[in-house]
């Protein structure tokens, strides 16, 4: 069991941590029609924005309560009055996403009964959902402003259910964490249709974000689950939740609809996919398509080709809680040790990585851990490319943002194929940090007389 | 120590910007952007221009003291360039808690400096100022002056909290923490007849360095660049330069007036951008410095340079000319910063049928007519919607703009290239326009544009079968099922997704109306016109078919 420990530095030195409104506002990026808002001033969404278009390559849609200093001292109800109005008459959005900032928290603006009293005096926007989540800055991170604020949407947006009418066993509800991407999530898709279910994802960014061309300009997000279907999800007899970040959102459907639901905290890996596939097989009363049993195969053949490479490694992986439980489990389970753990903030999964202990601080954490443990493998989002080069160890980029790189939405690490082709992508990385740098030479393994041993290649 | 609203109005009270000084009172203080409006585009906010004018100083450590989002959703995204030092890259934040709101964030931040000495021991640290501590009082001035003294190096405060404007103002607000705390502070080891000071000039992509090399020629040193590849100790001894350039537009004119006034430094403001801004920048540099002292042979050298750069350019341009002949540029950008750009494009044979004037003023819109002529398109403020059916619709052959609207031409399937901060491409100096020429000969002559271009070949067969299945709804027989096989064609939008494994059920999940030709079902709301009908009329029996 991994001993998780907090950061005791002041300075926070080259973060891997991102802030909790801009994966809100994510997550209402997986929804169509949607503006993300947040509330604060306009440098919060400028900066979230730009991170989102570099990491997508895709325009994105995102606005700003523009809170200046005098609307902070009086409150911030008028600028939120105009952004809603303005949104409204200038992009007609099916759903506006509201996310707190760090401003606005510490300045303590209660937006929902803002919202009341807007609604009151702008009868026209009656129709118009509009869901606020509270989310600090100084407090949590990406992912729990993403998990929040869908576990906010599902009390705000689905319908109560009609316990007179039976529940839909052809759906399920499908709760991603924020470490999917819009590649995971068609790969999820498909394995879904394949057993002859309709999947509702909550969020969809696949659907927005997965750099579709639109036959029309479209200011509001172009994909992406519609309002009405969320409104029906009750109705639904499973919910599948991705990541333990899920959770709360799958609890809260529990609550509101009395939905049952079932984890998945990971779905990369041979034993997870398993899992995942009979639990399809199940609930749909349906064998395992022909197509699973051959990729299982493929996948089981792919760890034998690349265990020799992989097999020894020491990792260090920086990532948010269930992306890094995620990936470092998998790499455990192909014989690598993962020596160095960083994470961002506190998940019940971190005790459970295949480590000694897990440390939530930031990429100087990781680089001093890496140097230290004699690492030989880093893993992290782009941010962690600096870190990777002063080591000189073999990077691999995983996880938000991936700004240095093209096609970073279409990366799948979920189900047999997604598992298959990334344990690839590692171990080719490895087979050529090994012929770039580490070839044997005549004095490699020459000891010399009372010196030190000359340091051999790592040939593994 | 003047307070931050001081600061600001002096700020805004710009006598060396001549659209500042068009402006009454009223309109002067209410500052050089337009207020921001609610919903509206959000634009960067002050922290992020005093970060953006100052990050370049490589040797600095860059503090920012606030919550999580201002530097951990922000950092490692410009890309100047450094010959030394890596130490600007790398991050520093004090990541607040709820327990530093609560308590106030001073000792922290105080920690946090101590922290980076221990560690980096950087030449200077700057300490940037956010909204949050802003609003808790955290006195960033006091940690400062208290940490530089017990840590015996300079710690400078960059009070440019976000809340108090736009990106613009905060370049403004990064100079006067440079002219208070730093400009003057140190002495250089000696000086020269042929020193000065670059202000403005950020290197992205190493451009400035696509002209040090004529100016090292020309025995001119640059003597400070505020801010690109800059080292604490060279602006702080900048103060001893002869002559000073003022790069990029009106960001840092604050600095160069200021430097004036205090240190008698006189300064031009001009551009590497472009053939003819080029010579100009070279030949105010020499004439500036002969004026200060620097002999008079130093102007013929100069004029020399530039007509041996100039011949050499300009035939590095002859030959894109048949490539470009009747090729039609749309710029969009914030005010046209190079008309010297405008004119090389011209020379090249592009032809500009439009350009932004959002941020330009009455002279400059005139001379938009004078260099494009009375029929050159003024874009005022166009909606992305507008550019998008603009180029949709084919009326330009490629775009120029910056990052922002990059999507909105690319997803028209229009060639397009980024001129503003973003790029990656050095475009400054003689040899920098070559390579715009290049850049834009290799967007527009891209194998991808015609391909992109062509429908998916289903489109025409369901504008055929929808035309087909009209008729023959009038004449009750319809089967298109049978229909479809008959012609040996399954590639109509509904059966092309379902041999996507299970677009049936997708189908049926969504309902008939949202079409998604060609797609994996995605929610998409992407709507086909031609094939809307046809895939209500189609539903059952094409569903059966699939299954």
């Amino acid at each position: 069991m991994a001993i998780v420990t907090t950061s005791k530095k002041a300075c926070s030195v080259n973060p891997l941590k991102m802030s909790q409104p801009i994966g809100g506002s994510f997550a209402f990026l997986g929804l169509r029609g949607a503006m993300p808002l947040l509330h604060g001033p306009q440098g919060c969404t400028s900066f979230g924005l730009t991170l989102f278009v570099r990491h997508f390559n895709e325009a994105v849609p995102m606005q700003t309560t523009a809170m200046s200093e005098v609307a902070t001292v009086l409150g911030g109800h008028e600028n939120l009055e105009q952004a809603i109005l303005n949104i409204y008459n200038r992009v007609q959005p099916e759903i506006i996403g509201i996310n707190s900032t760090g401003v606005t928290e510490t300045n303590g603006d209660d937006v929902e009964a803002f919202i009341r009293l807007i609604r009151q005096k702008h009868p026209k926007l009656e129709k118009l959902p509009l869901v606020y989540v509270s989310t600090p800055d100084f407090k949590d991170a990406f992912q729990d402003g993403w998990g929040k604020t869908v576990a906010r949407m599902i009390e705000v947006l689905v319908a109560p259910v009609d316990t007179a009418r039976p529940r839909d066993i052809s759906r399920v509800n499908v709760l991603p964490g924020c470490h999917l991407t819009p590649g995971d999530l068609d790969e999820l898709r498909t394995i879904f249709e394949d057993f002859g279910l309709k999947p509702s994802f909550l969020p969809d960014v696949a659907g927005s974000l997965d750099g579709h061309i639109p036959d029309e300009f479209t200011p509001t997000t172009i994909g992406g689950i519609g309002v009405d279907e969320i409104a029906t999800m009750g109705q639904v007899a499973w919910t599948i939740a991705i990541g333990a970040q899920m959770r709360r959102a799958a609890e809260a459907m529990q609550v509101r609809t009395g939905t049952p639901f079932r984890l998945f905290e990971r779905l990369c890996g041979l034993i997870p996919n398993d899992e995942f596939i009979a639990f399809l097989s199940q609930i749909s009363g349906r064998s395992v398509p022909w197509k699973y049993r051959r990729q299982r195969g493929q996948l089981a053949d792919a760890m034998l080709d690349a265990h020799f490479h992989i097999g020894g490694r020491k990792l260090a992986i920086g990532a948010e809680p269930d992306l890094l439980f995620d990936l470092s489990s998998l790499l455990h389970e192909m014989g690598a040790q993962v020596s160095a753990a960083v994470t961002t903030t506190n998940s019940p999964v971190l005790q459970r990585v295949r480590t000694e202990d897990v440390l939530i601080g930031d990429l100087e954490d990781l680089e001093e851990l890496a140097r230290s443990r004699d690492c030989d493998l880093l893993m992290s989002h782009s941010h962690g490319r600096q870190a990777a080069s002063r080591l000189n160890v073999p990077f691999f980029r995983v996880g938000f943002p991936m700004f240095d790189r093209v096609g970073a939405a279409h990366l799948t690490i979920a189900g047999y194929r997604g598992t298959r082709d990334l344990i690839f992508d590692i171990a080719n990385l490895i087979i050529t940090d090994r012929e770039a740098n580490h070839g044997p030479t005549p004095d490699t393994w020459r000891s010399t007389c009372g010196g030190p041993q000359a340091h051999p290649p790592q040939l593994h | 120590m003047t307070s931050l609203p001081t600061t600001i109005q002096d700020v805004f009270n710009e006598p060396g910007c001549a659209r500042n000084a068009s402006k009454s009172n009223v309109e002067r203080k209410n500052g050089c952007t337009k207020q921001l409006k609610p919903g509206g585009v959000a634009g960067g906010c002050a922290f992020d221009g005093a970060k953006v004018a100052l990050q370049p100083f490589t040797d600095v450590a860059h503090l920012v003291h606030g919550p999580i989002a201002c530097e951990g959703n922000s950092w490692d995204n410009r890309g100047s360039a450094s010959s030394g030092s890596d130490l600007w890259r790398r991050s520093f934040t004090t990541d607040m808690s709820e327990t530093d709101i609560v308590f106030g964030g001073e000792k922290r931040l105080y920690r946090a400096v101590k922290e980076i000495t221990e560690k980096y021991d950087p030449q200077a640290i700057f300490v940037y100022q956010t909204c949050v501590p802003a609003m808790i009082g955290d006195d960033i001035d006091a940690v400062c002056k208290a940490a530089s003294a017990k840590f015996g190096k300079p710690v400078i405060p960059i009070n440019a909290p976000g809340f108090v404007g736009s990106k613009n103002l905060g370049n403004k607000l990064a100079g006067e923490a440079l002219l208070e705390h730093v400009i003057g502070t140190a002495e250089p080891d000696y000086t020269t007849a042929y020193d000065i000071n670059i202000i403005g000039e950020y290197n992205l992509s190493g451009e400035l360095w696509q002209v040090k090399p004529l100016l090292d020629e020309l025995g001119i040193r640059i003597l400070s660049c505020i801010s690109g590849d800059g080292k604490y100790r060279e602006v702080a001894y900048s103060h001893r330069a002869k002559a000073a350039m003022m790069v990029c537009s009106k960001a840092m004119i604050n600095v160069a007036r200021k430097m004036r006034q205090r240190y008698g430094i006189a300064f031009f403001e001009g551009s590497f951008y472009g053939i003819e801004d080029s010579s100009d920048s070279l030949r105010q540099i020499a004439r500036m410095l002969i004026e200060r002292g620097a002999p008079a042979e130093l102007m013929e050298r100069t004029q020399a340079l530039i007509a041996r750069e100039e011949t050499k350019a300009w035939a590095a341009i002859e030959r894109f000319k048949p490539r470009f002949a009747a090729k039609r540029v749309v710029l969009i950008t914030g005010g046209v910063k190079s008309w010297s750009m405008v004119a090389a494009l011209q020379e090249a044979g592009l032809e500009i049928v439009g350009t932004s004037v959002k941020k330009s003023t009455k002279k400059d819109k005139e001379r938009i007519k004078e260099l494009m002529g009375q029929h050159a398109h003024m874009i005022e403020d166009m909606s992305p919607r507008e550019i998008y059916k603009m180029l949709k619709d084919a009326k330009a052959d490629i775009m120029l703009s910056g990052g922002k609207s990059q999507f909105v031409a690319l997803k028209a399937a229009t060639p397009w290239l980024d001129i503003n901060q973003e790029r990656c491409h050095a475009y400054m100096g003689y040899v920098g326009i070559v390579k715009l020429m290049e850049e834009i000969e290799k967007a527009l002559y891209n194998p991808i544009w015609d391909q992109l271009r062509q429908a998916a070949p289903w489109d025409e067969f369901d504008r055929n079968r929808q035309a087909r299945t009209v008729a023959q709804m009038y004449v009750q027989a319809a089967d298109p099922v049978r229909d479809a096989s008959k012609n040996g064609v399954n590639t109509i939008s509904l059966s092309n997704e379902s041999e996507a494994s299970g677009g049936e059920s997708a189908i049926a999940a969504h309902g008939p109306n949202l079409a998604r030709p060609a797609k994996p079902c995605t929610n998409s709301t992407a709507r086909c016109v031609a094939c809307k009908d046809i895939r209500s009329d189609l539903q059952p029996p094409a569903l059966q078919a699939a299954e």
